[in-house]
């Protein structure tokens, strides 16, 4: 292993919290490396219109994530069961890659409640001990929604986030989400067009006494230049944005905001198809010295840093604490130790309508163009005698019909023949959907641990998961159903199919790539593994960014709060630590 | 490369990359000429050309034996037949489809985990856990699916068979009736039937979707990347017709590129 000159900082991943990172890094004038295990990757050459638009390979072989021969994870449901290795990517589609999962994400880009950061004392005090679930470890963030909404306005307006404020400096407006938490100043873009589907939900929620409101939305509603200088391009609703890479640069992504600065900033140089293998260590075990990766000749090198911070994405993060021995590792026999602890996901459920008269030709879509309700997430509603912590938004987005995977025909179709082709074809245009994103709360048994049988290509262990959804999750996706299905009758559908989530979990079908926790923040060490500011509290100088914080995951997209949160740290890391560097910023 | 408002800044970022790449190569103390492989002698390009993906074309088969091919021809006309709603399965390519994606990557399983042990009875909530590529288990599946038909039609192969023999043949096969030591009746229907679908649905650059067939019946406009126009006219008849990644038959010349 050959050894390299230090840096001030080696960033581990360059996807959305790496390039945020490396930038205020490097504004604060450090030297920077930022590490990256997959490729380059940039609008003009990867995200080509002439071959971005193609199902087959993005959609359906998943060109741009992690192939799983480099890295997977295994998964289960319960401890008691073997897990076995995720051999095609299904539930969730990790990224690969500079820009890493921001090059192929959907943009809903939310800000999470007030309520969702001290969930565990809010509802104790509305509602007694007696709601929480059995077996659970749901607790506060040891951050506020106050201190965040400076981070999360400025990750809004590096993104120039497309929406209609609901609460600005606590005055409630017509047209915005009534429930969210306050802001310092409207969204930096008006909201996007809508589609049809949109037009009819708007008019029943309406009807039926909701407050619909635009779905904040990282596709552009109009050309916007962020405070870097860097100009985003309107979104031509083109219907291939999850998954792929856009090819208007109307996709905030590290790429159209952070990368085109960064890369030609002096301090700044990024290595790709560099894979961290491990966090190095003092011989005290008390600060880590840099890090090794292998090159794409598997060749191994030492960067030396004084600062080390984890943006690999929340499995990642996890494994690479775990490898290294960073924290203690969690034990969900005793309830001891953190890294891996409080693994959570997404509760997500499905309304589909089946209409005779309308056109909804959803193809022509974006990423995050829908409407949205919110009273029945978080705790916007009385949960007195309903027997579940959380909620979800209601949406109703268009984001593509792409045909290889956007078929839908009622139920009782045959899956081939004439009659299958018949009821595709009547089917494929007139056919929408009301979902839900719900919240997941985190239980002792549902965490990440070493993989005993199956070893990556390097030979060590994979990343376990073992995680179900529980019966809290499956009341609350039951109930907010529910309330779904009115909604699709007065859209007017003739026939209503209602699929909430309930466990098992499945690693096939594709849910979200909302993975959380594994690596959370909270007010205490015994029970988080970083503190508000992402330093871990066990090795000062080592910072994890990403939704492995996320103590329990809330009724929306992370990706808001992700980038929130790394602003958060980025600020203490130049602002506190550096003025003392390798020192906790709480004490413990 | 000027595309749009950026491109200043993303041919700049372009740029320092390659001097990145380049300062890292020195550093590692590297052979620096290796990052040129290509040599371009004067332009880059060559007049009145430019480079989309090279479309797949029928012709020999690349992966199936004959007998394969004409097997999974039958089988796909069943699973779509021609009706009087457009082509099916065989006229749309979906066999062609089928055999150059086994010729390649995905028929090959690369990029895929495919360390075991591979448990006997994985939980049905932990997805795919077959030991065999996808080109491996559709030798094998066919090869059983041939003894299969052989030992209970009399001796016959599967392209002799009546339509409504094979249908009831591929229903058994999908309600898993059909299991025998040396072959699973589910898993080689499942892994046909995706790959058809992907097939008459995919972009025609893979041979399959011939014409679009897949996308004219349902209405899919393919690759346009510009609906802004739809949004001004909700719940209207889209009337164009679809597009793909290599255009549109009635516009591209005769005999043109291939
Ligand atoms: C299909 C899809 C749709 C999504 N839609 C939404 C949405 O609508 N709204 C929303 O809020 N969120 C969405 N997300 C999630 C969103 O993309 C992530 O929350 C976000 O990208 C996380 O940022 P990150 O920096 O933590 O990780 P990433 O952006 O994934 O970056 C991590 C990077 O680290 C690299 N890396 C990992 N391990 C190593 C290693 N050992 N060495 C070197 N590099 C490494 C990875 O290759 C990757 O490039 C979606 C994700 C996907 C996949």
């Amino acid at each position: 292993m050959r050894r390299l000159p230090r840096k001030d900082a080696v960033i581990v991943g360059l996807g959305w919290t790496g390039a945020i990172m490396g930038h205020e890094l490097c504004q604060a004038g450090l030297q920077v490396v930022a590490l990256e295990r997959g490729p380059w990757r940039d609008t003009a050459s990867d995200f080509n219109i002439g071959t971005a638009p193609d199902e087959l390979r993005y959609g359906i072989r998943h060109d741009l994530f992690v192939r799983t021969a480099q890295d997977t994870v295994t998964a289960r449901n319960r401890m008691d069961q073997e897990a076995l290795p995720i051999r095609r990517w299904g539930s969730f589609l990790p990224g690969n890659g500079v820009g890493g999962a921001g090059v192929h994400w959907n943009g809903h880009t939310w800000r999470f409640l007030p309520s969702d950061f001290n969930i565990r004392s809010h509802y104790l005090e509305r509602y007694g001990e007696g709601i929480f679930p059995e077996n659970h470890s749901i607790q506060d963030w040891g951050i506020t929604y106050d201190e965040l909404e400076p981070y999360y306005d400025r990750f809004e307006y590096l993104a120039g986030i497309s929406g209609e404020a609901g609460n600005v400096k606590g005055q409630i407006l017509p047209g915005g989400n009534p429930f969210e938490g306050w802001r310092s100043r409207p969204y930096p873009t008006p909201p996007l067009k809508m589609q049809h589907a949109q037009n009819l939900f708007q008019r029943a929620t309406t009807e039926l006494g909701f407050k619909p409101f635009p779905l904040p939305s990282a596709n552009m509603s109009q050309a916007y230049t962020n405070p870097l200088g860097v100009t985003l391009a309107p979104c031509t609703y083109c219907g291939f944005c999850e998954r792929f890479g856009c090819a208007n640069y109307s996709k905030s992504s590290p790429q159209t905001t952070v990368l085109p600065v960064l890369m030609r900033h002096p301090g700044f140089e990024a290595r790709t198809e560099c894979e961290v293998v491990r966090v190095l260590k003092s011989p005290d075990g008390r600060t880590a010295t840099g890090v090794v990766y292998v090159d794409a000749q598997g060749e191994e090198w030492e960067q030396p840093a004084d600062l080390v911070i984890l943006a690999a994405y929340q499995l990642w993060n996890v494994r690479l604490m775990l490898y290294s021995g960073i924290g203690r590792p969690y034990d969900p026999n005793t309830n001891e130790g953190v890294i891996g602890k409080n693994y959570a996901y997404q509760a997500n459920s499905s309304v589909n309508g089946y209409f005779d008269n309308q056109l909804f030709n959803s193809w022509a879509g974006a990423g995050s163009l829908g409407m949205t309700c919110d009273e029945y997430n978080g705790d916007n509603f009385d949960h007195t005698g309903l027997n579940f912590v959380g909620g979800a938004n209601i949406n109703c987005s268009t984001f593509h019909a792409r045909p290889i995977s956007a078929r839908p025909v009622p139920p009782g179709t045959p899956r081939w023949g004439s009659a299958w082709k018949k009821a595709t074809r009547d089917n494929y245009l007139t056919t929408t959907n009301v979902g839900s994103q719900g919240s997941n709360m985190s239980y002792r048994d549902c965490y990440l641990d070493l993989d005993p049988t199956y070893k990556d290509r390097l030979g060590r262990p994979l990343l376990r998961m073992t995680f179900d959804f529980k019966a809290n999750e499956e009341r609350m996706s039951a109930y907010v159903t529910d309330k779904m299905v009115p909604i699709m009758r007065a859209m007017g559908a003739k026939q209503i199919v209602a699929t909430p989530k309930r466990g098992p979990w499945n690693v096939v079908p594709y849910q979200t790539t909302h993975n959380t926790g594994g690596a959370i923040m909270g007010d205490n060490p015994r029970t988080s593994a970083v503190n508000k500011f992402q330093q871990v509290w066990d090795m000062p100088n080592v910072f994890v960014l990403g939704a492995s914080a996320f103590p329990q995951n809330a009724g929306y997209n992370p990706t808001g709060t992700v980038g929130a949160l790394a602003y958060y740290a980025a600020d203490a890391i130049t602002q506190q630590y550096l003025k003392n560097p390798g020192q906790p910023l709480v004490q413990a | 490369m000027n595309v749009r408002s950026e491109g200043f800044q993303m041919s700049d970022a372009r740029l320092s990359r390659r001097t990145l790449l380049t300062a890292t190569t020195a550093l590692m103390g590297l052979v620096a000429a290796a990052a040129s492989a290509r040599t371009i002698q004067g332009l880059p390009w060559t007049g009145n050309e430019v480079y989309p993906p090279p479309e797949v074309r029928p012709g020999p088969w690349l992966f199936f034996t004959p007998d394969e091919a004409s097997a999974i021809e039958a089988i796909v006309d069943r699973l779509i037949p021609q009706d009087e709603l457009g082509p099916g399965g065989k006229e749309a390519g979906c066999a062609v489809f089928i055999d150059r994606q086994l010729a390649g990557p995905y028929g090959r399983a690369e990029g895929v985990y495919m360390q075991g042990p591979f448990p006997e009875r994985p939980l049905p909530t932990q997805g795919f856990q077959s030991p065999l590529t996808p080109a491996q288990a559709y030798r094998k599946g066919l090869a059983g699916l041939a003894a299969h038909v052989s030992r209970n039609f009399g001796g016959r192969g599967i392209p002799q068979l009546s339509g409504e023999e094979l249908d009831r043949l591929l229903t058994s096969l999908e309600k898993r009736e059909v299991n025998t030591p040396e072959f699973n009746g589910s898993e080689i229907f499942d892994l046909i039937f995706n790959n058809t679908m992907e097939g008459f649905f995919a972009d025609p650059i893979y041979g399959g979707n011939r014409d679009m067939a897949g996308w004219k019946l349902i209405g899919f406009p393919g690759t346009r990347y510009d609906f802004r126009d739809v949004l001004e006219r909700p719940n209207t008849r889209y009337t164009l017709p679809p597009v793909s990644l290599i255009g549109r038959p009635d516009w591209n010349r005769a005999g043109g590129r291939g």
